[in-house]
């Protein structure tokens, strides 16, 4: 059984690759009432790599409008945000692109 | 005195806590060790292959809502998707959540004495006191506005002596994000 792994994940790199890129995934964080302020801003610049300024205005945008797209990408991309976030206690989902 | 992290060299912080804050960490950083690991030790029904990679069987989120919110569905509308995430994210989140809040036991420290945390250190404290609030905050019914909920509650409502513990973890996770964030 063993043989058979790397044959399949060359063959899903491959085809990865012809895929059009065209970012359908978003990762969204919502609005919750026991997360810091200041704490999801960090959250944002330590995952994201996003400067302070645009940290603090995601964060502002979670709070006062209930959620924000915080990154985009394909599903899979999404998928490890997702999983970055939750790791941090952030209350987020992905979803396809409106 | 109330304790609060400090910036220390090398990008770590220090703090030093008093004898009823070290008594009360200890007891709800356990709690929640133990809320963590008795649930995932209960799913007999696991394959030990699967849990040996990292892949769960769970694919509902935990009955408990403490539970359900420190791992909810990854997708926002798609409940199969979500299913099939939360089998290959759950037990690896499960994993290091636990390891964070050991960690953080691990690193209280006696009572008055001053702790020095590396950077990693500093972080398993920072996802422990989130996650610590999380549940605490589901457990008592937190919303936006806390002072209405303590408010609501008589003067020997047992729940009073909780929410002075999630104040405080409050606090201390505040100085720590401010003690952690020096970037531009």
């Amino acid at each position: 059984m063993v043989v058979s792994v790397a044959p399949v994940e060359i063959e899903e790199a491959y085809t990865e690759s012809l895929v059009v890129p065209d970012k359908p995934w978003v990762t969204i964080v919502w609005n919750d009432p026991v997360n810091l302020m200041s704490y999801v801003a960090f959250v944002f610049q330590k995952h994201f790599g996003y400067s302070r300024e645009k940290s603090t205005e995601l964060m502002m945008d979670v709070h006062q409008l209930g959620r924000a797209a915080v990154s985009n990408g394909t599903r899979e991309e999404m998928e490890r945000d997702v999983e970055a976030m939750h790791g941090y206690g952030l209350w987020a989902t992905m979803q396809h692109d409106e | 005195m109330v304790a609060s992290f400090r910036r220390a060299r090398k990008g770590g912080v220090s703090v030093t806590f008093g004898v009823d804050e070290s008594r009360v960490l200890r007891h709800v950083l356990g709690e929640m060790v133990e809320l963590l690991g008795t649930d995932a030790a209960d799913s007999a029904d696991e394959d030990p292959l699967a849990v040996a990679v990292g892949i769960g069987t769970s694919t509902k989120a935990p009955a408990d809502p403490a539970l359900a919110r420190l791992f909810p569905d990854g997708y926002s509308d798609d409940p199969d998707a979500s299913a099939d995430f939360r089998r290959y994210t759950e037990t690896g989140l499960r994993s290091t959540k636990l390891e964070a809040l050991q960690s953080a036991l691990a690193t209280v420290g006696e009572p008055g004495q001053r702790v020095t945390l590396t950077p990693e250190q500093a972080e398993a404290w920072l996802r422990a006191l989130n996650d610590t609030r999380l549940v605490l905050g589901e457990r008592l019914g937190i919303t936006d506005e806390i002072e209405e909920v303590i408010a609501s509650l008589g003067e020997d409502d047992p729940r009073l002596a909780l929410f002075w513990v999630y104040d405080r973890l409050t606090y201390l996770q505040e100085t720590l994000v401010q003690a952690l964030w020096s970037g531009p």
